[in-house]
């Protein structure tokens, strides 16, 4: 049964909002929702969120339209699944992706959602959901790779009343905390979450009481037609009718199984777009499972085009019904409960690699290569020598792909605000030393726009203690497009304090280490866009005489550079002309090779064993409707 | 016989004041700014305000200067070339840049990153490590440095930087380099971490102390000769510069840490709206400065600005601290445009600046700007001939905003107010961020606005914010230089100083304040300040314990004498006031600051001539005005006859030289006894 609202006072009215009202009004909303990152930066506590800012705002209508955020409102899905009132005063609080229809989707995620009342009726909704460092469950970091149910995977929230009318239910809030390593941070995470939503309710209060409830309610009903309307030309430009598909993989499920397909369809029927998951493969009987909200996913391909193809559009929800999305039950991307989603990281990132393959390969012009899509971490905890537990969660960075626009950065991120952790902080407050923090030569895919490099970080442990490693793209490659060459796959090598080496799988948990072994953590480059022998010669040499390309992989441009590293003109014009010559035509994309041929290469070439084909596990049964 | 002297040096013009220490007695002088070496154009300043006042120039002891050498030097990337040394495995980090990409989910697609200041083929790694306690884990390879010190000097490198991995806790190794360095590089400035910013955190000490060598050749170049000049001149005058958190330095501080002169600009604009607002009783100010291209504003409270511990020139942030002074790149030069897709209205940030400027200029430009929006709604009468000289053609200003009226399908008036109240909204937005988002209701303070375009402006900002009177200062040009004259010499030491309140023992505590009232004070003394007029203060930054924030807290050594209990009890109720909540968890140092400052100069301001409520002595003519979308009548006021007590009714419009004055029907200005005009809403 969905939610039940109680309202005082009589519905909001529709009325007529000027143009400039309206633009007043959009960048107000704008300033709030930066404002509510703001707030959560400066209080919350783990470095997670402090520092990496791995957090999502927003902003929505009273029918939880999202008006200003990133990932699309996820209220819907919380509103039809709570069996409750919607009261003024009251804070709601959910974890469990499963009650939400995969607003957030992982456990790990804390989602609070604040209905803003002015006067007794519904005005708008405040909402953000942040990653939680720990949340108890079998492993420190809640993220274990071989849960197969949700179960193992920590503390699991429905959704509740965390402020029941302004009163905070705080044996519940102690219940939850209860259940978790590292409590003060969640308490001071959550305390901050709640911050954010309250100023973002606050602002919208203050807008309302300036230029009245029924204007602020039909200025937000507004803003939701400007984007469809410009959303539909842009959908009709930029989608054909004809199919298109594309797809792409999770190497492996950290059981020894995979790659993981995700393929999707997507052609135009009249002002509305499909996506169509069909041929995606079952879901995983482990934990990489991503339950993907079809409206989130909405969010994401609307973003892209936007970025893509016209970056002055302001993006919110009002697009959402000239997209139509499908995903199979039991697949992959829309698991049956109780299936364990805590490693959903990986699928969540790949998507985007899927979004770009998707919409661009229609407008080549517009395609953008492989990018670092995923966030790989690293989890390392045990008792100091003063019996102290320590716990440190970290986010890894690399390369961004090559697009239309440029080459891709260097060991940066993909995801919006995200940040590294100071080295020298996490030295400060870890048992720990950073010894490398470099990008990788050679690492981010050939073309005339570069893919970025991949990051290499060496963790010199200074206690013994134990490590989780998640991470992804070290079988299938970041691919390249439109001739560019795809970047380096990622790896993990632990140098034991005793001489010997170890590759580490690219998804572990419990791996113990010693005092003083080095962990060289290796992301992933981005693809190459376009044909290399294309590139600037010059700019071939100047990222050489960055350390950013070895003299060796110049070749892969068909630069020949002097000894005193210039570049000889003449005789890169001749390797270039017999090159171009003696190719076969590229492709659009560049894979590295089939799935067959990675596979048989596999043990030679990255030191661990090919995955297993993934069985399709024994479903649960559908859940029955009466 | 004694003078101080104010400079500033805006794009167009150098403004110069010139005050007597006892008597307050003032002179102004206006000549045009000199870009290629603005030091040409304060000399002649300087003559001229001399020769007015009939004085000898070496009747000045003290030459006050805001400049904006260091931050022109940033935005127009023509600084040195300067070469970095990191610890190994660090050669990176600005490449990396904390792997942080702006604009949103999906920003990646169109971010092109810009080039790092130290080039990554000028950046060198020393083979050397220091522990996050000091603890040297690896000793430094200076051999191996020589070598590659000289490899850098051989590729022409005119700064140098050194930032090592924790040289916060431990600066040693820094320093061995910068010997080793001054031995295999002579005469190459060279900038360590440990002395410019000892604080926690790589990147940003890097970029800082990078952003310093960067801009340090041209401006000890700029002040070595300015000084000497002025020695030449004026004998034993005494050069200072004001620094961006609006103290002065000695001209040897500032060629040595440049990178804290970076808002050395508009921090003389805030320090002369302090000045010019605690003279009329209003010590709380929303300051707001509009030019031609952007807005900057600053919350002042008690008669001090707040402040903050960054600095952001275009797109560089480094640690140094600076008046907290937000900028939107909202000014009269802005351009209004409608995207086609979501037919929105948008001003700015573009900006059509000087050439070709708003189509009403009749320089060539056609596109619709703020500027425009103003003269079509009939608020830049022909009588006003901005600077003096312009002149103002409306029937191009309408041309150009009939470009949006089309493009919205509205009517010419309705475009101009439209574009007036959004680029309105976008100073609103800034003026929020320094007042509700950190706590303070705007309505406990007037708004002083000040630059060319802000009088224009200020009453409907004032009315957005609740904020009363919006006071219009007599001469909004020149209060640059007035904070340049009026501003004292302050000098801030800080350490670093992590640990929980129940770990610091109490007299470490006292100890450590007391060593850094020492630092400023001894700085002082070079500065000839004695240490009667000396006075000290103490701020600790402090979180609880696990946090990110920082929140500066007035402290004094006795602090200690509780067990920090009603240290903790001000840093919660700062927190409460800021995020609406406290916690029960720990609390932590993990900054001290001492700032010792001499007692500011006792100038008293002018007054002009007072005359009754009666204001038509100074009325000019009438002029038609659109307001809030109805037709008005306005009339036109000289502000130079205006006279004290004087009671401007609206709608009004005032003109002035360098600036024009719009008071909006319903509201009130009153002229007070030194000229400034206070806006009030009439009840």
């Amino acid at each position: 049964m969905p939610a039940r609202l109680i309202e005082t006072g009589q519905a909001l009215q529709r009325v007529p909002v000027d143009s400039i009202t309206l633009d007043i009004l959009e960048n107000a909303l704008k300033n709030a929702r930066f404002e509510m990152d703001a707030v959560l930066f400066r209080t919350a506590m783990s470095p997670g969120i402090r520092e990496q800012h791995d957090e999502f705002p927003l902003i929505a209508n009273r029918d939880g339209k999202m008006i200003v955020g990133q990932f699309g409102s996820f209220i819907h899905g919380f509103v039809d699944a709570y069996d409750g009132t919607i009261e003024d005063g009251d804070v709601f609080l959910t974890t469990d992706p499963y009650s939400c229809r995969g607003a957030i989707s992982h456990a790990n995620d804390w989602l609070v959602l604040l209905p803003v009342f002015k006067d007794g009726r519904l005005i708008a909704w405040g909402a953000m959901f942040g990653h939680m460092t720990d949340i108890g469950g079998k492993v420190p970091g809640s993220l274990p790779t071989d849960a197969r149910q949700i179960y193992e995977e920590g503390i699991v929230v429905p959704p509740v009343k965390i402020y029941r009318r302004g009163e905070l239910q705080d044996e519940l809030l102690k219940v939850i905390l209860h259940n978790c390593r590292l409590p003060h941070w969640n308490r001071s995470d959550f305390n901050a979450i709640v911050a954010a939503c309250r100023t973002a309710g606050r602002r919208c209060v203050e807008l309302s009481r300036r230029f009245g409830d029924d204007v602020f309610y039909s200025a937000m009903e507004d803003l939701l037609d400007r984007n469809r309307r410009a959303m539909h030309a842009l959908i009709q430009q930029s989608i054909p009718e004809r199919k298109q598909t594309f797809e792409d993989y999770i190497c492996d499920d950290g059981m020894g199984m995979g790659p993981y397909r995700i393929a999707c369809t997507m052609w135009r029927e009249g002002e509305k777009v499909i996506f169509d998951f069909a041929g995606t493969d079952p879901q995983s009987v482990g934990s990489i499972n991503f339950y993907l909200n079809e409206e989130m996913f909405k969010m994401f391909c609307g973003v892209f085009m936007i970025m893509v193809f016209d970056p002055q559009i302001m993006f919110n929800d009002g697009f959402y019904d000239l997209m139509e999305v499908r995903i199979p039950a039991g697949s992959l991307l829309k698991p049956r409960h109780p299936a364990a989603l805590s490693c959903r990281t990986h699928a969540l990132g790949r998507i985007f690699d899927v979004i770009s393959g998707l919409l661009g390969q229609g407008n080549p012009d517009f395609l953008c290569a492989a990018g670092f899509s995923d966030s790989p971490h690293l989890m390392y905890s045990g008792y100091d020598r003063n019996g102290e537990w320590f716990q440190l969660f970290q986010i890894g960075f690399g390369g961004i792909p090559g697009k239309p626009f440029g080459d891709g950065a260097d060991g940066h991120s993909l995801w919006p605000n995200f940040t590294n952790v100071p080295n020298e902080f996490l030295e400060a407050y870890f048992p720990l030393r950073i010894e490398t923090y470099e990008t990788i030569a050679d690492s981010g895919g050939a073309g005339r726009h570069r893919g970025g490099n991949a990051l290499r970080v060496a963790y010199r442990f200074l206690e013994p203690g134990e490590i989780s490693i998640h991470d992804d793209r070290w079988l299938t490659y970041p691919w390249g497009v439109n001739g560019g060459a795809p970047g380096r796959r990622s790896r993990k090598v632990l140098q034991r304090v005793d001489g010997s080496h170890e590759i580490l799988p690219s998804k572990c948990d419990r791996i113990r280490v010693q005092e003083h072994d080095l962990l060289l953590f290796e992301t992933w480059g981005g693809g190459g866009w376009g044909d290399p022998l294309a590139r600037e010669p010059e700019l071939v040499a100047r990222d050489v005489r960055r350390g950013l390309l070895t003299r060796e992989g110049a070749d892969a441009y068909g630069v020949v550079l002097a000894d005193d590293g210039h570049v000889d003109a003449a005789a890169t014009t001749a390797l270039r002309a017999a090159r171009t010559a003696s190719r076969p035509p590229a492709g659009v994309f560049a894979r590295g090779g089939s799935l067959d041929e990675l596979k048989a290469r596999c043990l030679l070439e990255t030191g661990l064993p090919p995955p297993l084909p993934p069985s399709a596990p024994r479903m649960p049964r559908p859940p029955r409707t009466s | 016989m004694s003078y101080r002297l104010g400079v500033d040096v805006g794009g167009t013009f150098t403004d110069v004041l010139l005050v007597h220490e006892t008597s307050g007695a003032m002179h102004t002088a206006k000549v045009p700014s000199t870009p290629s070496d603005s030091s040409i154009g304060v000399l002649r300043g300087i003559e001229r305000v001399c020769a007015h006042a009939g004085i000898d120039p070496t009747d000045i002891s003290h030459v006050m200067h805001g400049t904006t050498v260091a931050t022109n030097t940033v935005l127009t990337g023509s600084g040195a070339r300067v070469g970095l040394v990191t610890t190994q495995g660090y050669r990176q980090v600005l490449q990396i840049a904390r792997s942080f990409v702006p604009g949103g989910l999906g920003g990646w697609v169109i971010y092109q990153k810009s080039e790092p200041m130290a080039p990554l083929e000028l950046t060198i790694e020393a083979d050397e490590r220091v522990g996050a306690r000091g603890d040297v884990v690896r000793p430094l390879d200076e051999a191996a440095l020589r070598v590659a010190l000289a490899n850098l000097r051989e590729q022409g490198v005119e700064a140098l930087t050194v930032c090592l991995i924790n040289a916060f806790a431990n600066g040693a190794h820094e320093q061995r380099v910068r010997e080793i360095a001054r031995e295999v590089m002579p005469g190459v400035p060279v900038s360590i971490s440990s002395d410019v910013i000892p604080e926690m955190q790589e990147y940003e000490r890097t970029v800082t102390t990078v952003a310093n060598s960067y801009v340090r050749p041209k401006v000890e170049t700029y002040v070595r000769n300015l000084e000497a000049e002025i020695g030449r001149r004026m004998g034993n005058a005494r050069l200072r510069i004001l620094r961006s958190d609006g103290g002065l330095a000695s001209s040897d501080a500032a060629a040595n840490y440049p990178v804290k002169l970076l808002m050395s600009g508009p921090a003389g604009g805030v320090s002369g709206a302090i000045w010019v607002g605690l003279n009329a009783g209003f010590p709380n100010l929303l300051t707001f400065d509009m030019g031609g291209t952007s807005t900057d504003v600053a919350l002042v409270q008690d008669g001090r600005a707040k402040l903050r511990r960054e600095t952001t020139v275009g797109d560089v942030t480094v640690r140094a601290s600076s008046i907290d002074v937000r900028t939107v790149g909202a000014g009269g030069g802005s351009i209004a445009h409608v995207p086609a897709l979501t037919r929105a209205l948008r001003v700015g940030p573009q900006s059509a600046g000087a050439e070709p400027g708003p189509a009403a200029y009749r320089k060539g430009g056609t596109l619709p700007t703020v500027t425009d929006a103003n003269v079509v709604l009939g608020y830049l009468p022909q009588v006003a001939r901005l600077g003096g000289d312009l002149e103002i053609d409306v029937g191009l200003a309408e041309a150009a905003v009939q470009l949006i009226a089309d493009a919205l399908g509205v009517s010419l008036p309705t475009a101009a107010e439209g574009i007036y109240n959004i680029v309105n909204e976008n100073m609103y937005g800034a003026l929020r961020l320094v007042s509700v988002e950190q706590g303070f209701d705007p309505r406990d303070f007037a708004l002083m606005a000040f630059g060319g375009a802000g009088p224009l402006h200020a009453n409907a900002l004032g009315r957005l914010l609740g904020a009363w009177p919006v006071i219009i200062p007599l001469g909004p040009g020149v209060l640059c230089a007035y904070g340049d004259a009026t501003t004292s010499v302050r000098e801030e030491s800080s350490r670093t100083y992590v640990r929980r309140f129940t770990e610091a023992d109490a007299d470490g505590f006292r100890a450590a304040l007391a060593e850094l009232a020492a630092a400023g004070a001894q700085a002082l003394d070079a500065e000839g300040v004695p240490r009667a007029e000396q006075r000290t203060g103490f701020e600790v930054d402090v979180r609880y314990h696990g946090q990110g924030l920082l929140l500066a807290v007035p402290a004094t050594p006795a602090d200690a004498d509780d067990g920090f209990r009603a240290l903790a009890a001000r840093f919660d109720a700062l927190h409460e006031q800021l995020f609406t909540f406290t916690l029960d968890t720990e609390h932590e140092f993990v900054n001290l600051r001492a700032v010792v400052e001499a007692q500011p100069p006792r100038i008293s301001a002018r007054r002009i001539d007072s005359g009754t409520a009666d204001a038509s002595a100074a009325l000019a003519g009438e002029q038609r005005v659109r307001i809030d979308g109805a037709p008005h009548t306005a009339r036109i006021y000289e502000r130079a006859k205006l006279r004290a007590g004087n009671r401007v009714a609206g709608p009004a419009i005032v003109t002035q030289m360098d600036t024009t004055t719009l008071i909006l029907p319903g509201h009130a200005g009153e002229v007070d006894a030194h000229g400034n005009i206070l806006i009030r809403p009439e009840v």
